[in-house]
């Protein structure tokens, strides 16, 4: 079973990158998470580019999202919203909406900001794209703000109560997951 | 055509004539009353017990509307889940008249919810068809939350107010052939 992390940061050492690490250590054996890492090299969705070959880019992502049985996001917050770079990946997926990887697709949000309040807004509004795009949307949150002290040296948490809420929400994400599984 | 109470219903089982059958719902939707119909509908009557059953399903799938990303929307988990419900279906408890109202009431299940429903309508008579068939209609309403079925997509208008109404109105015409 395979859960693919999507960063909606592009930086080099991405606390939301890390959080993704950290729901990956929290998989049970068996499943593994596969990090994508292709967000920055993502054009601008332009209709005019929409309908022939797309950048290899999305025809990674595309792939990647078809062969997880779940795909869990981790996004910081851009003015109370979801990054641009991420939401235009969204976009592109988006179209056409019955042919896309993330119809029906179990999805879960998680995030992490520098700030107090942990990507709070930007989780809620991530998970508003994915569910109009059809994705199985897990209703779960987990913002953890002060990410420059959040993560132990081991890669967890270090508050042990969002270790815990991180962990739930993995497993509900799997158990989300598990009769997509089956079905195929 | 006159109404027909249950006793003058012969004993039988009838099958729907699923290109005359229609079933389809209304909705406020922002400004005016959204209205779409399932294509795929099958029912059948059972009239050879003590009181009448009627079955019934609709396959999500097969909503007709005008646009194909709506359509997908509407097969997602934020309405019916026709991946994992591929049918909206209907199974009568008890059927009487109350004058010339047929009244049906049964359980209704939409995206794996069950809940009780009264439907209000019309029964009409069996007539012969042209082509020797019996055949008699059944036209039925009732009202729902969809909210009460695990539906609660919304969206907020700019200036306070959700853009689609709770209460959903359903609206059943069959016409079932004997067999």
């Amino acid at each position: 079973m395979k859960v693919l992390g999507i960063s909606g940061s592009l930086r080099r050492d991405s606390h939301n990158t890390k959080l993704l690490r950290a729901a990956g250590d929290l998989l049970p054996p068996g499943v593994e998470l596969e990090l994508w890492e292709g967000l920055k090299a993502v054009p601008p969705y332009d209709a005019d580019d929409d309908g022939g070959d797309r950048d290899w880019s999305l025809v990674s992502l595309d792939a990647a999202i078809r062969d997880a049985d779940a795909v869990l996001f981790s996004t910081p917050e851009y003015n109370h919203s979801v990054p641009g770079q991420l939401k235009n990946a969204l976009d592109w997926l988006s179209r056409p909406l019955k042919d896309s990887p993330l119809r029906n697709k179990p999805a879960a949000v998680v995030g992490a900001s520098t700030g107090l309040f942990g990507a709070v807004w930007a989780q809620a509004e991530l998970r508003k794209v994915l569910g109009a795009i059809g994705a199985r949307v897990v209703d779960r949150e987990l913002p953890v703000g002060l990410a420059d002290d959040a993560f132990a040296d081991d890669g967890g948490l270090t508050d042990d109560e969002q270790q815990l809420i991180l962990a739930d929400l993995v497993t509900e994400l799997l158990a989300e997951a598990e009769p997509s599984r089956i079905a195929a | 055509m006159s109404t027909a109470t249950q006793t003058q219903l012969p004993a039988a089982t009838w099958g729907v004539d699923p290109v005359h059958s229609t079933a389809g719902f209304s909705i406020k939707y922002m400004v005016s009353t959204f209205r779409a119909g399932f294509a795929k509908v099958d029912a059948t009557l059972d009239t050879t017990g003590d009181t009448p059953v009627l079955k019934g399903s609709v396959d999500p799938t097969t909503i007709d509307v005008k646009d194909e990303n709506f359509h997908a929307h509407l097969q997602s988990p934020d309405f019916f889940d026709s991946e994992r419900h591929p049918a909206i279906t209907f199974e009568s408890t008890a059927w009487r008249t109350e004058g010339d109202v047929l009244v049906v009431d049964g359980n209704l299940t939409i995206k794996g919810d069950t809940r009780p429903v009264e439907a209000r309508g019309v029964l009409v008579d069996p007539h012969e068809d042209p082509w020797g068939n019996t055949r008699l209609g059944v036209t039925l309403e009732a009202s729902i939350d969809r909210s009460h079925f695990g539906i609660t997509w919304n969206n907020p208008l700019p200036k306070g107010g959700l853009a689609l109404a709770n209460d959903v109105k359903l609206h059943v015409d069959l016409q079932l052939v004997q067999a």
